[in-house]
């Protein structure tokens, strides 16, 4: 009994711990975002890393997106006899629930596994140690460029994938399913507001914060989760899975707040 | 790994991006970029069911503005505020009315001009108003023969 | 100067380091030897303030660096050079951009002048025309020869190296060591050298220190430390020779 407890408290403490270090991971990272010197040329090379390289799985999956949901929602719409109001169901749920948690979840995949993996190597082969003995503060140079980028593309994508899921519905439910063009997208304005399109925004805007946050702080501590290469594979699907189920309960914590 | 050039793809992705994010939020967010313009103009009603933030209000069928806030004031009326186009000019006398599009469609404000030379400013308060029909006490008076 | 005092350090309850005592004089070149596993290369982490040691001082030039704050330790650091072990290159970036790095954050010099300060360390440790490749395009000897230009580019006091010479063939293990002995003349850097090429860095150092168990159970010249007669460090002098006759052989 007496072991049980013990292992369940030190359980309990490491727990505590590794939320704590992550915190302030976050908080010393957000802290070096506004002070000098700002690493423009980093902050470029990670908005490419995790933006340009991936628009082409966000067009993929967000035309798709939208078609799947222009057929599905018809079909149940029709049952009411409001097929008119397809316009409006697609693209409210594109800009506020599917287009920012499903693009964050697909650049957790493509992006944030690749960005542990790198800082995990450098950890690995010292790389790390290298910046602190230049008496340099390494997050300035892994995290805050990340955060940043994160913080500045995650909305970005959003809107790209919410576009192209937008078009998608199009295709499939005015030329596929027959709606008339103008039904879709003037029923659209009319439901959408800015309120709507204002969610959106702030869930990506953290949903970047939690991907970068935590694919960061999982490679940067490679060494706490295993020994080299190991630990970094490790470190990798601990910082996806990690991503992934924060991003999908923050996005139902911020759901039913700001709702 | 060859050197590539950085900033040309960060710049590509950032400008796809602000392109789609402006599309939605002009388009379809109706963003007033080019301040809008318009001026606030309030009115109470003894019931707005039905009407929602984003409403159209028209004259003649035309819109000529929205629904800015709905709330209820302390003499538990609905108080409905519009932003009502530059250079349309409302009447202090006259009267909005809540309306339907068609039997069951979405419900809009319908100003009805009046008479009078005084004309509102921003922050005016329209007095005569006509509240949203209620389709169920509709059919239930004439079911009832009162109608 | 650098003094280690009674330095203890243990993980998960095993004892690593079990009291060091070592004083490290300006300009000298000091070689830390001792079996792999041993606590080296912990030994040098607590040197540059990576670790903390669990009881113990280390003074440098007087300061203690276990007990100042980041800012302080930071300033003494930026009289620090280091080799790592794997060398440590910044895989993202040209040889050039890897050793104009230090330049490029620590100091405000114009672009020319960092070029010019840049090529100068890559061509005093003996590289020329491979500014523009990348890392994982040079060989393992080449790499420890730009580590080793990257420390010395800010003209540093004290240069460590960590295993230098690990998974080299004798004949780059020897070229690197002659590079260390020429940078010394040339820069006139205090050297910490952890090792375990026994003899070959005996012609490098000024003095040997070794660790065994987590103590350092003889320190001297390399003359001093051949003739020692405690068995520990006659068996791994004699040992480490043994090897690399039969590896020769």
């Amino acid at each position: 009994m007496e072991k049980l407890l013990r292992v369940l408290g030190r359980w309990g403490l490491s727990v505590v711990r590794t939320m704590g270090r992550m915190i302030i991971f976050l908080a010393e990272s957000l802290y070096l975002i506004f002070s000098p010197p700002f690493k423009f040329n980093l902050l470029l090379r990670q908005i490419r890393f995790f933006g340009t390289k991936s628009l082409v799985v966000i067009l993929l999956t967000g035309a798709f997106t939208g078609m799947v949901l222009a057929i599905q929602l018809f079909y149940t719409l029709r049952k009411f006899g409001s097929d008119a109001l397809l316009g409006p169901a697609v693209a409210l749920s594109l800009i506020r629930e599917l287009g920012p948690v499903l693009s964050a979840l697909m650049v957790t995949g493509r992006a944030g596994s690749s960005l542990t993996a790198e800082i995990g190597i450098m950890r690995i082969s010292e790389q790390i140690d290298v910046l602190t003995t230049m008496a340099l503060n390494p997050l300035r140079y892994l995290s805050v460029p990340n955060i940043v980028a994160g913080i500045i593309v995650f909305p970005l994508l959003a809107a790209i994938y919410d576009v192209i899921g937008i078009y998608g519905g199009y295709v499939v439910g005015v030329k596929l399913l027959g709606l008339s063009s103008g039904t879709y997208f003037s029923q659209m304005e009319n439901f959408l507001d800015m309120s709507d399109i204002r969610m959106g925004i702030y869930k990506s805007v953290s949903f970047g914060i939690i991907v970068s946050w935590v694919s960061c702080y999982k490679g940067y501590h490679t060494d706490e989760t295993g020994y080299g290469a190991e630990g970094v594979s490790k470190a990798t699907t601990e910082a996806v899975v990690m991503s992934s189920v924060l991003i999908l309960v923050w996005d139902y914590f911020l759901g039913s707040v700001l709702l | 790994m060859k050197k590539f050039d950085v900033e040309l793809a960060a710049g590509f992705f950032l400008l796809i991006g602000i392109l789609a994010l402006a599309f939605i939020s002009i388009k379809l967010g109706k963003l007033e970029v080019l301040g809008g313009g318009g001026y606030a103009l309030y009115a109470e009603f003894e019931k707005a069911g039905g009407v929602k933030v984003g409403s159209s209000v028209e004259i003649a069928g035309v819109e000529i503005g929205k629904v800015k806030s709905i709330r209820l004031d302390s003499n538990y009326q609905a108080l409905v505020g519009f932003v009502i186009n530059k250079g349309i000019n409302i009447q202090d006398d006259a009267i909005a009315s809540i309306k339907t599009k068609g039997l069951i469609g979405e419900k809009y404000v319908q100003i009805t001009p009046g008479g009078s030379d005084k004309i509102l400013s921003n922050g005016g308060k329209i007095r005569e108003t006509e509240s949203s029909i209620d389709i169920e006490d509709l059919i239930s008076k004439y079911v009832y023969g009162k109608v | 100067m650098i003094e280690i005092i009674d330095l203890e350090k243990s993980f998960n309850g095993q004892e690593v380091l079990k009291g060091i005592n070592l004083t490290i004089l300006d300009r000298e070149v000091v070689a830390i030897i001792g079996e792999s596993g041993g606590g080296k290369s912990v030994l040098l982490k607590h040197l540059i303030g990576i670790l903390k040691p669990d009881k113990g001082k280390i003074l440098v030039d007087g300061v203690d660096i276990t007990k100042v704050g980041r800012r302080e330790l930071d300033r003494i650091r930026d009289r620090f050079g280091v080799v790592f072990q794997g060398s440590a290159l910044f895989d993202s970036m040209t040889i050039f951009e890897n050793v104009a790095f230090p330049l490029n954050e620590k100091t405000k010099l114009g672009k020319n002048e960092i070029q010019g300060k840049a090529l100068r360390a890559l061509e005093d440790v003996g590289l020329k025309g491979i500014e523009n490749k990348y890392p994982s395009e040079i060989s393992g000897g080449m790499k420890r020869r730009v580590a080793l230009a990257r420390a010395l580019v800010i003209g540093p006091d004290t240069i460590f190296f960590d295993e230098p010479t690990t998974g080299l063939d004798p004949i780059i293990l020897h070229s690197i060591h002659r590079l260390i002995i020429d940078t010394h003349v040339k820069y006139n850097f205090t050297g910490i050298i952890i090792s375990h090429e026994i003899p070959e860095i005996f012609d490098v150092a000024d003095k040997v220190a070794m660790l065994y168990q987590g103590t350092i159970v003889a320190a001297g010249t390399p003359e001093e430390i051949r003739k020692n007669s405690n068995p520990v460090v006659k068996q791994f002098t004699s040992s480490c020779r043994d090897e690399l006759t039969k590896s020769l052989s």
